[in-house]
């Protein structure tokens, strides 16, 4: 292939054809524009005139550029010009395929693997045998070269993983590389600590050619939250040109459907290479996030997710018996509000109803004995449901009786009578320290600053439990902190009080960190190195190289140890982890990031991703011939001053136009919810036969009409339902004639089918073909009903019973008739334990509208009118036909009417009148 | 149009229609049916002119004894003195003539014979000797029309112009010339300007295309005569238009002049008009030369 900078053309034999367009310039020049040659006896009168203007016989020069560069670019297109064509790579040995394969690679992974099909392809025409090789997943041992038709059978399993190359990997795997290899090697673009020695180890083996792509590498580090607002820094290459980044907050939505929450855009400058957003949500929004996205990026990278660094916890304190007159200082409150305003959201009432009643995750008394039999019943069912009650020590509580003799539920441990006091003026010892925290307990790793004092404190009873309920003791070995599981939450109980008063703790930086290990108040930042390696770690969330959130819940639990190493491998792949003391997210992204292009050596070729863009111009060349020959159509006869009118001009014009495609038009999903949400209006689904739809469509509106004649309900005109396209909560009734072929829905319309009917929708499934159900025992429409129903959450059904609300909804009937009578309708199944009422012929069926009626009657033809109301389909023969006619419209009325009030008339209190007229 | 007959019904069913000319009404017959033109005068002729008092140079035989008998002198009567006219028709045959600007047009050549028959029928039913340049004298009678017709449907001629020929004509007869008068003017006057000098009065028709009269011509164009003669190429034939009209009407002028000057009549006739109109033109200045 014959190239020409980043044009490379098929046939350039055929560009010789260029010399040939001087000539073609001095021909057209030569030669004007072939004239009209008319016969006019007048002739002899014109003899001797001369033209005026002396415009021209020759071609006027921009018609002759015109003309020039249509044939020139018609030459260029027949020649095959490529843009960016490929060299080929025709060497003999084994071909080595390296892929770094790592989370910076995942941003652009099908241009890399379309690469890497293109390189397949190459070496199975030149037969060469190949390997590919991820180093971020490297075989064991050495590495195998097999011809390129292995690999292209295991192509489609080459995923990039959510971590770097570990370089001591690849340096051992480097050094079992054969000695003679031709490498190509698709980097991701970082620098990354393997790159220099596995490019010497590469080169001295064959040549090395690397391919880069241009696009740059972005990165989210994890997200911190600081006064109330969330900084999320963006972290790029260095040399960017300036860029608008869009970040999304995904979460679950109070109905648990995972949605972005909020968004944000980042003006990144022109060279910058760490950017921060910053995100003010509520509270409760930002509780939900459960990861932040770069928007449009595929790459683990570009992923954060969210731990409970960035929970705000709602703490409920009961502020009950505050006696005000106390100083500020004095007060317990005050420490707490202190510790717990910035990083929670702190809830205060006197009543323990209320603060539940906000749904907090953590309740503190402090110093409160004894509580009400109903308050206690709460606040243990509060921790039962997974609450933490933290309760602090104090006078009140030394002096009281609670958990003396026996195990208070709201107490962790029993406490001895009074206390002890160990420092101070009437007393002999010293104050306590505090011991160093056991690695399993969740203060393990705190430091302990030397001047926390205990003076006073309340004691445990000694007891077998004790040990392991003791979350922290001073060094003499009391207890300082307990704690006992209940149910699904803890009661903790801190023997001390929470002012300065029995010690020196709420004063310092420790009762803040062990508040916040405690999962009272908002970790600030990333957990402290000690706090991740004392306890294990379950993993929850994963995320893959693409950035997808995969549940790894399944997976064994990692030591602190693993975690705190940080190195992401297959066994810790980032994500996020839970253990007691919380939950923590691993993301690739970190605030200390930064991101370094890699520098290749000169002697490496390398290639950029613009070279994997080959572009046939073909096309394009060709096309812009024609239309500049189309031009010169017109051109021309305006010249010749043949252009007589504009409508010439336009048709050219159009011609070019209609090669234009049309723009699609938007969908009418408004319009319809206008329509169905103005009125009361009854759906049919489209069934896709124009026939059946006509007739389901004329059937609601026969019912309509007759519905708007005999009673209140004043339906509009039916509205046919699309239900890949169109929303179906406007709709309180859905009719849905099934055909042979009617169209299986998709699984979003499934979804949405399925909220409509737990949404209190009704849909009615008409199979048509009663009259031969009656003689076979399936047909073709009720096996379609079969797979179309299958995945919809129906109940169970049965025939409907003598009994069901339907029969007497408005008209007391018992049988439903449509076009077709006889055979059963079905409804959902009354419940099993449904009984008689004493003397009365119906049972107690109050609840439970049923969300479907199927049947066959092919109701909609026997309710189906004109304009005129005349009706559309005969039924039946003469009177007898009309009669059940009538009928039909009676159980349309009645299945509106069920619709529409439910099981109103089913309420007993209508039993008596309808006995009446029962006349029984 | 080479089928004699054919040419001649044509002919014959232009001329039909026009009662004014057939008959003109019976306001018409009365001076064209008897075909003999009254000289106003006494004369030879068949039409009691006046009776006059007998002179002693009359002879005795021309006395009027019925009208003398009634009173006391002799009278002579006398009659007008009626003379046949002679017309000569010249119809253009040139390869100019065959020309039509538009497809639903006659050409003008075809006009222009089918005029001058139609001149010759209502001619010859008048009794009026009726000839055709160059060489069919005047003859009179029915045959006539059949000769004429003959002589009309001859092919064209090969010249691109036609001019009259150098014949002559009969003095104080009247001529017809049915052209587009493109040909060289010089001949033209030299033939009329001969006849007038032999008393011979004319009417000089015009026949012109519309086309030639509008040159609604554009853009580059060669223009070429109907032989292939002549050729002019223009590149914008829009600009000649205003031109050639000047020249069109020079030539028109000079029609108009050379008539002035001669006592000929100059009648205009497009071929998009409709033949009866001229017909009727060309026999009333026929009918107004007729009485001097």
């Amino acid at each position: 292939m014959f190239t020409l900078g980043p044009l490379g053309f098929a046939t350039p034999a055929l560009l010789i054809a260029l010399v040939a367009l001087p000539l073609l310039w001095w021909l057209l020049r030569a030669v004007p524009p072939a004239p009209v040659i008319r016969r006019f006896p007048g002739v002899a009168l014109l003899i001797g005139l001369k033209d005026e203007t002396t415009q021209t016989d020759k071609t006027p020069l921009w018609l002759l550029i015109l003309r020039a560069l249509a044939v020139a670019a018609l030459i260029f297109g027949f020649s095959g010009p490529v843009l960016n064509p490929q060299p080929a790579r025709d060497g003999s040995g084994p071909l080595l395929i390296v892929l770094d394969a790592s989370w910076a690679s995942a941003r652009d992974w099908p241009a890399r693997m379309a690469r890497v099909d293109e390189l397949l392809a190459e070496a199975q025409r030149s037969d060469r045998p190949v390997a590919i090789v991820s180093l971020t997943d490297l075989p064991a041992g050495e590495t195998s070269f097999r011809s390129a038709d292995f690999w292209v059978e295991r192509r489609a399993g080459l995923d990039p993983a959510p971590w770097a190359p570990a370089a001591d990997d690849v340096a051992d795997w480097a050094a079992l590389l054969p000695d003679e290899v031709e490498s190509y090697w698709l980097s991701d673009g970082l620098d990354h600590p393997h790159r220099a020695d596995l490019t010497e180890a590469l080169e001295a083996r064959g040549p090395l050619t690397v391919f880069e792509t241009t696009r740059p590498v972005t990165a989210l580090a994890p997200p911190g939250l600081r006064d109330g607002v969330i900084h999320l820094p963006v972290h790029r290459v260095p040399g960017q040109p300036a860029q608008d980044i869009e970040i999304a907050a995904h979460g679950r939505d109070p109905t648990g459907v995972e949605r972005i929450l909020a968004q944000g855009t980042l003006a990144m400058e022109a060279g910058e290479t760490v950017a921060e957003l910053n995100l003010t949500l509520q509270p409760e929004l930002r509780n939900r996030i459960t990861r932040f996205q770069i928007t449009g990026e595929r790459s683990a990278g570009a992923v954060s997710l969210t731990d409970d660094a960035l929970q705000r916890r709602k703490v409920g304190l009961l502020t009950g018996r505050e006696g005000r007159e106390a100083l500020d200082l004095l007060s317990p409150f005050f420490y707490l509000r202190q510790a717990l305003e910035p990083v929670a959201e702190l809830v205060e009432s006197p009543s323990v109803d209320d603060l539940l009643l906000t749904a907090p995750d953590v309740l503190i008394l402090v110093d409160i004995a004894q509580l009400g039999e109903l308050e206690s019943a709460q606040i243990q069912d509060f921790v039962n449901d997974g609450g933490l009650l933290l309760r602090f020590a104090g006078p009140r509580l030394a002096a009281s009786d609670v958990a003396r003799a026996e195990e208070d539920p709201l107490m962790p441990v029993r406490l001895r009578i009074g206390g002890r006091t160990v420092g101070g003026a009437m007393s002999w010892g010293e104050p306590r320290r505090l011991a160093e925290f056991d690695d399993d307990t969740p203060f393990a790793g705190l430091r302990i600053p030397a001047d926390v004092t205990i003076d006073a404190q309340v004691l445990a009873q000694p007891d077998p439990a004790l040990s392991e309920r003791t979350i922290a003791s001073l060094i003499d070995g009391t207890p300082l902190v307990t704690r006992r599981f209940s149910g699904d939450g803890q009661v903790v109980l801190v023997h001390t009080t929470a002012n300065a008063e029995w010690s020196s703790l709420p004063i310092s930086g420790l009762f803040v960190e062990m508040l916040e290990r405690l999962a009272v108040s908002t970790r600030p930042a990333a957990l402290a190195e000690g706090a991740l390696a004392s306890s294990q770690w379950q993993p929850q969330r994963a995320l893959d190289g693409f950035g997808e959130v995969i549940d790894v819940s399944d997976r064994p639990t990692l030591p602190g140890a693993r975690l705190a190493d940080g190195q992401f491998g297959p066994d810790l792949p980032p994500g996020v982890y839970s253990s007691a003391i919380g939950s923590v997210a691993l993301n690739i992204g970190a605030d200390d990031m930064t991101l370094t292009p890699a520098s290749w050596p000169a002697s490496v070729t390398i290639e950029g991703d613009t070279i994997a863009e080959e572009r046939d111009l073909r096309a394009l060349f060709l096309s812009l011939g024609l239309g500049a020959l189309m031009l010169d159509i017109l051109a021309a006869l305006w010249v010749s001053g043949r252009l007589r009118n504009a409508t010439a001009a336009l048709g050219v014009l159009a011609l070019m136009g209609m090669i234009a495609p049309a723009e699609a038009d938007t969908p009418p999903q408004d319009e319809l919810a206008r329509q169905a949400t103005s009125e009361m209006v009854l759906g049919h689904v489209l069934s896709g036969d124009s026939r059946v739809d006509d007739t389901a469509r004329a059937g609601l509106a026969g019912l309509g009409r007759t519905l708007y004649l005999r009673t209140s309900i004043e339906p509009g005109d039916p509205i046919g339902v699309d239900l890949e396209r169109d929303e179906l909560t406007f709709f309180p009734f859905l009719y849905w004639p099934v055909t042979e072929d009617s169209p299986i829905p998709s699984d979003a319309a499934y979804e949405k089918l399925n909220r409509y009917l737990r949404g209190g929708g009704m849909i009615m499934f008409d199979t048509r073909d009663a009259e031969l159900a009656g003689l076979t025992r399936t047909t073709p429409e009720a096996r379609r009903l079969q797979a179309i129903a299958r995945p919809l959450d129906l109940p169970p059904l049965e025939p409907v019973p003598e009994d069901h609300v339907l029969t007497r909804t408005f008209y007391l009937i018992q049988e439903f008739p449509g076009r077709h009578t006889g055979q059963d309708v079905w409804v959902e199944a009354a419940p099993p334990d449904a009984e008689q009422a004493e003397g009365m012929p119906f049972r107690n069926l109050n609840d439970g509208v049923t969300p479907v009626i199927i049947g066959g009657h092919d109701w909609a033809a026997a309710w189906a009118m004109d304009e005129t109301g005349r009706p559309l389909v005969r039924l039946g023969m003469g009177a007898s036909g009309e009669q059940q006619r009538e009928i039909a419209y009676r159980f349309g009325i009645n299945l509106i009417t069920h619709v529409l009030t439910g099981n109103y008339k089913s309420d007993q209190v209508h039993v008596p009148a309808l006995l009446d007229r029962l006349g029984q | 149009m080479s089928n004699v007959a054919q040419f001649r019904a044509d002919a014959e069913a232009l001329a039909a229609p026009l009662p004014a000319l057939m008959a003109q009404a019976e306001h018409l017959a009365a001076s064209v049916l008897p075909g003999a033109h009254g000289r106003r005068r006494a004369g030879l002729g068949d039409e009691f002119w006046q009776y006059r008092q007998a002179g002693p140079s009359d002879a005795g035989a021309r006395i009027d004894w019925r009208r003398s008998g009634r009173s006391d002198v002799h009278f002579i009567r006398e009659t007008e003195w009626q003379a046949a006219q002679a017309v000569t028709l010249w119809i253009d045959t040139s390869q100019a003539m065959g020309f039509s600007g538009h497809k639903t047009r006659v050409s003008k050549g075809a006009r222009a014979r089918v005029l001058g028959l139609a001149l010759a029928v209502l001619l010859l039913k008048g009794g009026e000797r009726v000839g055709l340049m160059p060489d069919q004298p005047a003859r009179a009678g029915r045959a006539q029309l059949d000769t004429l017709a003959y002589a009309l449907s001859a092919p064209a001629a090969s010249g691109d112009y036609g001019a009259p020929p150098e014949t002559l004509l009969p003095p104080h007869s009247q001529a017809v010339f049915l052209s587009d008068f493109f040909g060289p003017s010089e001949v033209l006057r030299d033939t009329v300007g001969r006849a007038a000098d032999r008393g011979v009065r004319g009417t000089l028709v015009h026949v012109l295309d519309p086309a030639e009269e509008e040159f609604p011509y554009q853009g580059r164009s060669i223009f070429e005569s109907m032989a292939g003669a002549l050729r002019h190429e223009t590149l914008r034939a829009n600009d000649l238009q205003a031109r050639y009209r000047d020249r069109l009407a020079a030539r028109k002028d000079m029609l108009t002049a050379l008539a002035r000057a001669t006592g000929w009549q100059v009648l205009q006739h497009h071929t998009d008009q409709p033949p009866a109109q001229a017909l009727m033109s060309l026999w009333q200045l026929l009918d107004a030369g007729r009485g001097r």
